[in-house]
């Protein structure tokens, strides 16, 4: 096809972007450890864009690690497994890293377990029904790590008529300070690629290609080392090229349409973390139990990557990197850009947290809005050309009808514009309030 | 010379000319209006508030020629102007019980907990997009004052709290707050309804009381205590019912530990004075 001149050897990107100090110097070398359990885990029935999973434990009941204890609702939701053995504490609401508080399955780990982990028979992705595939995705809870946690299974289903031609490895990991798809990258690139040529044969596509952005040289080389027949594309470092609109964009140099999916273009895009897991699915049949985090930032003690269990609340994970420091002012779930500021260390990791970033005062700083200057700064680092200060000005208006006319759906909180913005104007914060009249005046209808 | 002649004939011809096709059209062309319209539309307050339901006063004076609606349907309007209008149409006065916006939330600066400093943008509905706001309680006003804002007729002022105080005397149910409020705090209810909670933590026991000292922790008792059926626990919060062949009493707050359900006459929110003397201590 096409596509496939415009893949070069000179490191490509996308248009427009900014790019950000890249301060991963503090883990980007680290090896991922593994934490030790701590006493009690949260695990929110929601963790992952769709229905919540429904529990099916009781309290009290005893639970062995790997098992599952939440079951999907439908079929764009996933499963929920319990990370260690131990008993059901309680099923209850709590605290979920966006604020609310969401019913979570609570257990209390059993401290005289071994939590070795039950032998899981592997799985043969070559013989095994495609349907049957999908399902065996869906019950392992696999969901896409790079941080809006989409149900994996619900994109290896190709809807009837449509195909895939290219599977495209998303190892950008465009955020600064994070380093776990990095580091996974580096040290299971074996298990990259073996999930890359799991997704592409089942998918049925004709080439398969890795990006990464070009500060990972090590990364590049591990993975061309380990994968004969897949590609891996170096991309100058750019934010917000993880984003999969982008990464598409920066690749191929083709345009997803608003509203659209890779798959309009016959494109499927999965993150390194999510392709590492499908492989520990398919090679030794474990389900999600557990994800690297990168611990990291100026006012934590000793920045790590961490494989975690999930539902591991932040403060154990910070507890383990050596504390918080005197100067800790913000803790973000995520990376700097894109993550959410925390009001509580008591919420727990979930599938979709790829950092704990611990800011300090001088990383940290309070805003103060100036007028905006019509520099069109926001506007040349919008990486899909909307216009993000005439944006703010409508939703400031709550003139609702043209945002719709200016396309504010597009917009995925990149927060590039917030950045580039000299007049600190917390542009992303109005594009989310925008979308949030948006769609309250859509459910009132 | 020639010119001006020329100019200020033509300019003159062309006026005649628009002239007679206004006249023309005024005349052919017009479309009659009930004179009463405009009457009604003057006694109406003119807020175009929309509480009636209608866009705006000249829509609901047009409903109400077509006697559709009634007079008593304007809730701003005053009672002497709902009867003027009523007596010139000749109709009904109508209309439903006047109702008031009351706050579902008591969980003011000192009562609900505060997990962190929000810095960001000064709207609650910016704000529960940042990690759900600051307080440690997910469903209660975030105190950023977006209803104060919205508020046309000036009936809501922030208390020292942070907690929204609806003025009943100018409140006319027009249900700008309770649109905007991110939290759905707001409900509109009628006046001679008095017994109202004010809580919407669905949360119970401890897990309620410990993000907010005011909280309902649904332990049922003002459910017991209240005239039969009349007050019911939902959710992990008690539900008021003025339908039942009994109205509700007084008698459902008297054992409420948290006073998370009121007998409410007039505004919501004891002063700071009163508060200082507490009625009933928390053990």
């Amino acid at each position: 096809m096409s596509a496939a001149a415009a893949v070069s050897a000179a490191p490509s990107t996308f248009r427009h972007g900014v790019h950000p100090p890249e301060r991963k110097g503090a883990t980007d070398a680290l090896p991922i450890e593994r934490m030790p359990f701590v006493g009690e885990y949260v695990l929110p029935l929601s963790q992952h864009t769709g229905a919540p999973s429904k529990p099916v434990v009781r309290v009290g009941q005893r639970v062995r690690r790997g098992q599952l204890i939440g079951e999907p609702v439908g079929f764009i939701s996933t499963a929920l497994h319990a990370p260690v053995t131990g008993r059901v504490a309680a099923v209850e609401p709590r605290l979920h890293p966006n604020g609310k508080t969401l019913p979570a399955i609570v257990i209390e780990t059993d401290p005289y377990d071994s939590q070795r982990l039950p032998a899981f028979a592997p799985l043969d992705p070559s013989s095994l029904p495609a349907a049957e595939m999908v399902e065996r995705v869906q019950l392992a809870g696999l969901v896409g790590l790079g941080g809006a946690a989409f149900p994996s299974h619900v994109k290896l289903q190709v809807p009837e008529g449509r195909r895939v031609q290219l599977v495209v490895i998303n190892g950008c990991e465009c955020e600064p300070y994070l380093t776990c798809d990095h580091r996974i990258m580096v040290e299971r690139p074996d298990a990259v690629v073996r999930g890359t040529a799991i997704i592409r044969d089942r998918v049925g596509a004709e080439r398969a290609i890795i990006g990464v952005e070009e500060n990972k040289p090590d990364a590049i080389a591990a993975l061309r080392a380990a994968s004969a027949d897949i590609e891996v594309v170096p991309l100058r470092v750019k934010y917000p090229q993880g984003a999969e609109k982008m990464l598409v964009d920066a690749i191929f140099h083709r345009e997803i349409p608003e509203g659209g999916l890779p798959l309009d273009l016959e494109i499927l895009v999965n993150n390194v973390g999510t392709t590492a897991a499908l492989a520990d699915l398919f090679d030794r049949g474990v389900p999600l139990i557990e994800r690297v985090v990168t611990v990291t930032g100026p006012a934590v003690a000793r920045p790590r990557n961490l494989l975690v269990p999930l539902g591991t609340p932040l403060s154990a994970a910070i507890e383990h990197c050596g504390g918080l420091t005197r100067e800790i002012r913000q803790v973000v779930l995520g990376g700097p850009m894109m993550g959410m500021a925390q009001k509580s260390l008591d919420v727990p990791i979930i599938k979709g947290s790829s950092g704990i970033l611990c800011l300090d005062r001088a990383t940290s700083v309070p805003f103060r809005e100036f007028p905006c200057i019509r520099c069109g700064r926001c506007v040349e680092a919008c990486p899909i050309f909307l216009n993000p200060t005439r944006l703010a000005q409508l939703v400031r208006a709550e003139r609702l009808d043209d945002l719709e006319a200016h396309h504010l759906l597009g917009c995925f909180e990149c927060a590039a514009c917030s950045y580039a913005c000299p007049s600190r104007i917390p542009l992303v914060q109005w594009m989310r309030l925008g979308k949030a009249l948006l769609r309250r005046r859509k459910e009132a209808g | 010379m020639s010119e001006i002649v020329a100019s200020v004939t033509v300019m003159t011809g062309l006026s005649l000319v628009f002239a007679a096709v206004l006249a023309g059209a005024y005349r052919f062309l017009r479309v009659e209006e009930d004179p009463r319209l405009e009457v009604v539309e003057d006694l109406l307050p003119g807020n175009n508030c929309g509480a009636c339901g209608e866009p705006g006063c000249l829509a609901f004076a047009q409903r109400l020629l077509d006697a559709e609606l009634a007079p008593g349907k304007c809730t701003v309007a005053d009672e002497a102007t709902r009867v003027e209008i009523a007596s010139f149409l000749g109709v009904e006065v109508g209309g439903d019980e006047k109702r008031i916006a009351r706050v579902k939330c008591a969980g003011g600066l000192s009562q609900a907990r505060s997990l962190a400093h929000y810095r960001g943008m000064d709207s609650c509905r910016a704000a529960v997009l940042v990690d759900g706001g600051d307080r440690g309680c997910s469903w209660g006003c975030l105190g950023l004052a977006d209803c104060e804002r919205v508020c046309t007729f000036d009936a809501i002022a922030m208390n020292a709290e942070a907690l929204p105080v609806v003025e009943p005397e100018l409140c006319t149910a027009c249900g700008d707050c309770v649109d905007v409020c991110p939290q759905d705090l707001f409900v509109l209810v009628p006046e001679s309804h008095h017994l109202f909670v004010q809580c919407n933590s669905p949360l119970v026991g401890e897990a309620a009381l410990f993000p907010c000292k005011v909280a309902c922790d649904a332990c049922g008792r003002c459910a017991l205590d209240a005239p039969e059926g009349t007050v019911e626990m939902v959710n992990g919060l008690p539900v008021v019912h003025y339908d039942r062949e009994v109205l509700p009493t007084p008698a459902a707050t008297w054992r409420c530990p948290t006073d998370a359900i009121q007998w409410l006459e007039g505004k919501q929110f004891a002063e700071p004075e009163e508060d200082a003397a507490p009625r009933k201590q928390r053990a």
